[in-house]
């Protein structure tokens, strides 16, 4: 068994996987930003006593949180397909990863809002704030603040979960890209070996930006 | 003028207020102390609805608090009221603290509610600290924050839940100095206090608290120097 390593293949095509790394930021990024407000919603919906609204939020935080990424995008792309809800690759990819961040931040959430203090709110109110204007104004803020970290961590996990599409045959991301590109070549290690180095990158390059966002907003 | 009638409050089998009769006049301070657990804070916090009430009324210049149909966010354009913690927006400078109501409740534009704030913190002595965030303020500078932002919104009352408790005893005459000139200037004012001297020398009249009720009220030189009751006498012994 031998194998020569060849690279110059995947240097050729690397302008094509920087496309393809440009769609895994793309899906990962706006899979954070939709579930972090999903998350705000699914939060408050569980602090707010009503079985109603608590109820439903559980649900969806339980399922996210206790199953496998894989199988929530499965169910997106063919459990709505089957109900006559044609979701295409892109978009079951971007819901699959939006529901899962959506669950595992609104746990996280919850213990946010629990640190921002009830006087706070009492304060606010006092002003003569809406219920509305005093959670956004006040508390989210503050919420936010208390769980910045653990958000950074699941946007690395949204950057790495987006990977999945290609069970669903996305093949525009990097990693579909370099599935395509693989099953010409057949330069498995190498074609993978800098998708990682690519995934690794965008990781580093979210959590350091994120450092730069929290450095400029939270300079209280 | 603020009109407290037979006003009950409950938390769960706690029995707080069993019926106080209370009435503020426009321009009038009023003092309230007493021992904790008298009822004074509680009663503070139904005054602008933060707390429901089971029996009785509190009305507002004419305004039910806490009639369904009344509109508290509007009431409490009027009521400022500032907390013994003095619950500063920590994530707002300032300036934000207290431009924010102004904003966002009042709808003025943001230069109109700077010039307000400028105005009003200066008031209070904190024109330098604009762009500071409250962390970096002393505990009385905070509590002062606390009143101009209040006083932001042009209230007609101002409430006070024992503003200077949380403070080291250095720091309790700049904030003590603070409303004697908001008396001066003629805002009425409900004070909730351990501040005896304080009571004695800003306010028009005293309320006693005793187990839920009003055991005894008048001017500051009765309550201090010929109280009716034994048990004021007690209580002004005690502290």
């Amino acid at each position: 068994m031998d194998y020569e390593f060849q690279w110059r293949p995947v240097l050729r095509s690397l302008p094509e996987m920087l496309w393809g790394a440009l769609q895994t930021i793309e899906i990962a990024g706006l899979a954070m930003m939709l579930g972090t407000v999903l998350a705000i919603f699914l939060a408050l919906a569980k602090r707010s006593g009503k079985k109603y609204l608590s109820l439903p939020a559980d649900m969806w935080i339980e399922t996210a949180r206790n199953t496998p990424a894989l199988f929530q995008i499965y169910m997106l792309y063919f459990g709505l397909g089957s109900l006559g809800l044609q979701v295409g690759s892109y978009t079951a990819l971007l819901l699959g990863i939006t529901f899962n961040n959506a669950g595992y931040l609104a746990e996280t959430f919850r213990g946010g809002f629990a640190a921002v203090p009830e006087t706070q709110t009492r304060a606010a109110r006092s002003l003569g704030l809406g219920a509305v204007q005093t959670q956004w104004h006040i508390v989210i803020p503050q919420m936010l603040r208390a769980v910045f970290h653990a958000m950074t961590n699941q946007m690395v996990w949204s950057v790495l979960m987006s990977s999945l599409g290609v069970i669903v045959g996305l093949t525009t991301d990097l990693t579909g890209v370099t599935q395509e590109l693989n099953v010409v070549t057949y330069r498995t290690f190498e074609y993978f070996f800098v998708a990682a180095c690519l995934y690794y990158l965008i990781s580093k390059a979210f959590t350091l930006s994120a450092r730069v966002v929290a450095w400029r907003l939270f300079r209280y | 003028m603020i009109a407290i009638e037979n006003v009950h409050k409950q938390f769960g089998t706690l029995h707080v207020l069993k019926g106080v009769d209370l009435s503020v006049q426009k321009g009038e301070v009023l003092s309230m102390i007493g021992g904790s657990g008298s009822g004074k804070s509680t009663m503070l916090m139904c005054i602008n609805g933060l707390e429901g009430i089971q029996q009785g009324r509190i009305t507002v210049d004419g305004v039910e608090v806490h009639a369904k149909a009344t509109d508290l966010n509007k009431l409490r354009r009027r009521i400022g009221i500032v907390f013994q913690q003095w619950n500063a927006f920590p994530h707002l400078t300032v300036l934000e603290n207290v431009t924010l109501a102004p904003r966002k409740v009042l709808g003025k534009s943001r230069e109109e509610a700077e010039a307000i704030a400028i105005e009003q913190l200066s008031h209070v002595g904190l024109k330098e600290k604009l762009a500071v965030f409250p962390s970096r303020l002393s505990g009385g500078q905070q509590q002062r924050m606390a009143i101009a932002r209040a006083l932001a919104m042009s209230p007609d009352y101002m409430l006070f839940d024992e503003v200077t408790s949380a403070l080291d005893p250095q720091l309790v005459g700049e904030v003590l100095d603070t409303m004697r000139m908001l008396s001066k200037e003629g805002m009425t004012m409900i004070v909730v206090t351990h501040e005896m001297r304080f009571a004695r020398e800003v306010s028009d009249r005293v309320a006693f608290f005793r187990e839920g009720r009003i055991h005894e009220i008048g001017s500051p030189e009765q309550i201090f120097e010929n109280p009716q009751k034994p048990e004021t006498a007690a209580f002004l012994k005690s502290i």
